[in-house]
């Protein structure tokens, strides 16, 4: 314990101590970095169908992969960095770039062959039927 | 009470809104700036000039099915709204924008004028 005497308030650790915790509230960092959740996603659900909204700006609708496996759907893609002229300076870099992943799971009751994408204005829109049995049905009392 | 008053429009400048990301690559010649904005459709989109201001607007407009709850949203206001000063020797009369897939592209040029001249220097 003489070292706790001797370096009463190191300011170093303390900050270090302090960015750990903030780590333990906001999550730790990913090893994969930081990918800022491209494409941010939406996903909202009717008795028909459930609807999944994936905000992806700037990308070649053709080289979107959208896949339903096993009631998982997911979307990769990449986009591509804009291009800088030579002797240009990037004063901001905010926008994500490069290759893209994200996964959802759906509900058990979808219908895997009832499923169409659409991308307009940067948003990709996935629909997914829901089968016929899982709807809900009104019960005629007798 | 003139006639000069000018009435202020109905878009609620306070309303809560998203800021776009974007990127911004200077060159001799101007700026390019890049906003991802998407969801917004081309006449949802306002960029406009007031003064030294350069303000980009757009409202998100799905198609959204009729009876639709939402489960998860990340996007969760449905305006994105960004505002930079832009400095003195740029030309905000000449500003050039392209709009798809919901990113928007402004090329802001710099006043002929102020564009870097070489000058050679004399050895004497």
């Amino acid at each position: 314990m003489i070292y706790r005497s001797l370096f009463p308030r190191d300011l170093f650790a303390e900050f270090d101590r302090l960015q750990r915790e903030l780590d333990q509230v906001f999550g730790l960092p990913s090893i994969r970095g930081v990918t800022r959740g491209f494409p941010a996603m939406n996903v909202g659900s009717t008795a028909r169908s459930v609807e999944v909204y994936a905000f992806a700006p700037g990308v070649d609708p053709a080289t979107i992969d959208v896949q339903l496996e096993q009631g998982v759907l997911t979307i990769t893609g990449e986009r591509k960095p804009e291009e800088v002229p030579q002797d240009a300076t990037v004063h901001i870099d905010e926008r994500f770039a490069g290759r893209f992943r994200r996964v959802v799971s759906l509900p058990d009751d979808i219908d895997p062959n009832a499923v169409t994408a659409t991308y307009r204005d940067g948003v990709l829109h996935v629909s997914v039927a829901r089968r016929e049995a899982a709807q809900p049905r009104r019960i005629a009392i007798q | 009470m003139s006639d000069q008053v000018v009435k202020r429009e109905a878009t609620p400048q306070d309303e809560a809104a998203l800021r776009p990301p974007v990127d911004v690559i200077e060159d001799v010649g101007g700026i390019t700036l890049y906003a991802d904005m998407p969801g917004v459709p081309k006449d949802k989109l306002d960029v406009r000039v007031e003064g030294d201001t350069l303000t980009l607007e757009g409202v998100v407009d799905l198609t959204l099915p009729e009876g639709m709850e939402p489960l998860h949203a990340e996007v969760n206001l449905p305006r994105y709204r960004r505002t930079f000063t832009l400095s003195k020797e740029l030309d905000s009369d000449k500003i050039a924008a392209e709009f798809r897939h919901g990113v928007l592209k402004l090329r802001i040029p710099k006043a002929e004028h102020l564009q870097p001249r070489k000058i050679s220097v004399a050895v004497v």
